[in-house]
């Protein structure tokens, strides 16, 4: 009898430990600590394939060949845009067994991180790496967080692009090479789009993708100040100004899809390079979805979202150095190879993205990136909300559920007032 | 008292680890959770936190997004069991009647269920695409080919809560009116034929046998086929993030709005979200747990 009772115990035992171990597994080598397994360097992203799998694998080839001493460990969650990633992320971090380096938009959602003390400072790195004189002070700007830097670019996305058909405007009479100036010239030629029989002038999809196009609408009639104001806070969201946009992006949103509920961007995209739409807004991740569908270069245009001209709405991938993380000189070797000329180069051309530095060369990348990179130099570099530069988790979380509930009932007030709450929110 | 031991001691011991297992996983993490939904731990700082009573659930009731889950839920809900219910009852009839080839028929009904909620829900997030006319794909194309065009319509893109929820609520329909079938099949498989051939001899027609002698016998199946649907609806998850995706407010139920609050780490919210809903399925479930209690102690 006694027997039997500790060999229940021993197997529940052990069933316990089988259930606490399955808890936190993404950290491979957590109870190591052999003399190689030290070595290790868990890299946590959301880039499981596709274009991103790619930039990765640039990266760790760069890897490879500066930091000798260390091994990369791939630890990817796949999951459009973090989804699944970032509760994972989340759950490791709170029982305090963070991975070596982390993915993390850069700015404001980095911010949580911030807050809850789960980041380390890296300003002393940008010095080291000489990465204070590469960036350009715009971005250190919108990186810096109390005089202190959290974390270290690999590449800059830009959110205010406008893609287009050139042979679906031109049936429309509309002048494909140049953007419209204004959003109510816009909504002029999407009404002219509409008379000439195409069915949804302007296409988008569900979710991020119509936040993206308020925010165009917003940046527009805003301008960059008082639109980078709006999400600290300092302007006005109940304000006339802000309801006259949302007036704006309500009639935009009746110029789109009816499935735009239903479908993802590059379905929306899809409308337009078959030509059942004239437009769509989207981030510049659309020039590497058109060279994986071998749309040709002829066959679509882009520019900026009109009225944003001179606006460079950014988005950032950002690697950090997690408070108690391991082996940390193999993380910030890592950082190093982000930060690089080198590593910028063999990680973007292949994303699509462009460099965060200011030193890259142009002819390195396609012809997309270098008009980009043309711009990143010369803009005004504003944030994008939607893409986590702008907005905390939460933030982005309420105004998502407001925009649903717009694009199934158009009501300006009760968006605006959605929106208003979900800034004050944290 | 050595001998009593023998009688009841291997019985538990055999019993033990799943009692203590649940006890630590199931209840010890439900009173963690109900401890987590009283304080104020609103994001992921390891910061101490202090209690703050039932200050949550009061934010959650007086909050338009969260009562909206809650309609959203009751609606599909009804939407739901009403389905499954009318389809699984009204193939079990048809079986019953016999017809040639029973197992194959049984088999198309029953295989939906095979098939998981979140592949399902991937597929029907393709099969009600709400573009219709030309542009018609899904359903509606195949209503279209079918000259139903009557019956298209934008699914739970526009429209009102109840044709929303009612097209959430159609793939699960889809997906378990053939367990309901099987339940209900074995219902009228249970029943002595004797009963019926009774019933024939004293002159009901087909209609009086199956109303009053046939279903009356049901009713214990009936129940549980509504307690099984009525928690399965409460908890359903995967189905509809699969088909709409996070953050749809149209289609939030507070499962949904429970993950959604955990990914911005707002621990007490999303525990608060979690308390209501398990006493919405306590609701459910414990007069339907009292009932057997109550029929078993009768035998």
């Amino acid at each position: 009898m006694r027997g039997g009772l500790s060999k229940t115990f021993a197997v529940m035992g052990a069933v316990g430990l089988l259930a606490v171990s399955a808890c936190g597994n993404s950290n491979d080598n957590s109870g190591g600590g052999g003399s190689s397994a030290s070595k290790d360097v868990t890299v946590f992203t959301w880039w499981a394939d596709g274009g991103e799998k790619a930039g990765l694998d640039g990266l760790v080839s760069t890897f490879n060949t500066e930091c000798k001493d260390y091994k990369f460990v791939n630890s990817a969650v796949a999951g459009g845009a973090g989804s699944n990633a970032k509760q994972v992320l989340a759950n490791d971090l709170a029982a305090k067994k963070p991975p070596s380096t982390f993915q993390a938009h850069a700015g404001a959602e980095l911010g949580d991180y911030i807050k809850n003390g789960q980041v380390d400072d890296v300003s002393d790195l940008y010095k080291e790496f000489g990465l204070d004189q590469a960036f350009p002070k715009s971005l250190l700007d919108n990186l810096t967080v109390d005089g202190k830097i959290y974390s270290v670019p690999a590449n800059v996305h830009r959110a205010n692009v406008v893609w287009a058909n050139p042979t679906v405007l031109k049936k429309a009479g509309l002048d494909a090479t140049k953007a419209p100036a204004t959003v109510d010239a816009w909504i002029a030629d999407l009404e002219k789009l509409k008379a000439a029989g195409v069915k949804a002038p302007l296409a988008t999809s569900k979710g991020f993708a119509q936040e993206m196009v308020m925010e165009v609408v917003l940046l527009a009639e805003l301008g960059p100040d008082k639109f980078t104001g709006l999400w600290k806070g300092e302007t006005d969201a109940n304000g006339a100004d802000v309801t006259a946009a949302l007036t704006k992006y309500q009639k935009l949103l009746s110029y789109s899809n009816v499935d735009r509920d239903a479908i993802d961007w590059p379905d929306a995209l899809g409308y337009v390079n078959k030509g059942q739409a004239g437009y769509t807004v989207m981030g510049d991740w659309v020039a590497a979805q058109q060279l994986a569908d071998k749309v040709p270069d002829s066959a679509y245009t882009y520019w900026p979202a009109p009225g944003t001209a001179g606006n460079f709405q950014f988005l950032a991938d950002s690697f950090t150095l997690p408070t108690g993380g391991q082996d940390p000189d193999g993380a910030k070797c890592w950082l190093k190879v982000v930060g690089s000329a080198d590593g910028q180069k063999a990680f973007n051309t292949k994303k699509g993205s462009i460099p965060a530095r200011s030193d890259a060369v142009p002819t390195d990348y396609p012809k997309y990136q270098q008009s980009a990179m043309a711009d990143w130099k010369s803009n005004k570099i504003v944030p994008s909300c939607a893409h986590g530069a702008a907005c905390s988790l939460g933030q982005n979380d309420s105004i998502l559920s407001a925009i649903s509930q717009f694009s199934g009932k158009p009501d300006v007030a009760t968006l605006q007032k959605a929106l208003a709450t979900a800034i004050k929110s944290s | 008292m050595h001998g009593r031991i023998r009688t009841w001691g291997p019985g538990a011991l055999v019993l033990l680890p799943t009692v203590l297992l649940l006890g630590y996983f199931v209840y010890g993490l439900i009173a963690w959770t109900f401890n987590t939904s009283l304080t104020d731990k609103h994001n992921a700082r390891p910061v101490p936190t202090k209690h703050v009573g039932f200050e949550n659930y009061v934010n959650l009731f007086g909050e338009d997004r969260f009562l909206n889950s809650l309609k959203n839920l009751g609606v599909l809900t009804v939407a739901f069991i009403v389905g499954t219910l009318i389809f699984g009852v009204l193939w079990a009839l048809l079986l019953e009647k016999g017809v040639t080839g029973e197992g194959v028929f049984r088999s198309i009904f029953l295989f939906p269920m095979a098939v998981s909620m979140i592949a399902s829900g991937v597929v029907w997030g393709w099969l009600l695409n709400p573009s219709q006319g030309d542009d018609a794909r899904g359903l509606n194309r195949l209503f279209a080919l079918l000259h139903l065009n009557f019956l298209e319509n934008p699914w739970w893109t526009a429209g009102s809560r109840w044709t929303t929820m009612a097209s959430i609520a159609l793939p699960a329909v889809w997906q378990l009116s053939g367990y309901i079938m099987a339940l209900f099949l074995a219902g009228f498989r249970g029943i002595p034929p004797e009963l019926r051939e009774a019933a024939r001899v004293d002159g009901a027609s087909e209609f009086k046998l199956y109303r009053y002698v046939l279903f009356p016998q049901l009713s214990p199946i009936a129940l549980s086929a509504l307690i099984i649907l009525g928690h399965m609806s409460l908890k359903l998850f995967d189905l509809i993030y699969a088909i709409t995706g996070p953050n749809q407010f149209r289609t939030e139920v507070p499962s949904v709005y429970m993950w959604n609050t955990l990914l911005r780490s707002d621990m007490a919210k999303a525990a608060g979200i979690a308390i209501v809903l398990l006493a919405v399925v306590a609701v459910l479930v414990i007069p339907y747990v009292a009932y057997t209690v109550r029929q078993e102690s009768e035998e």
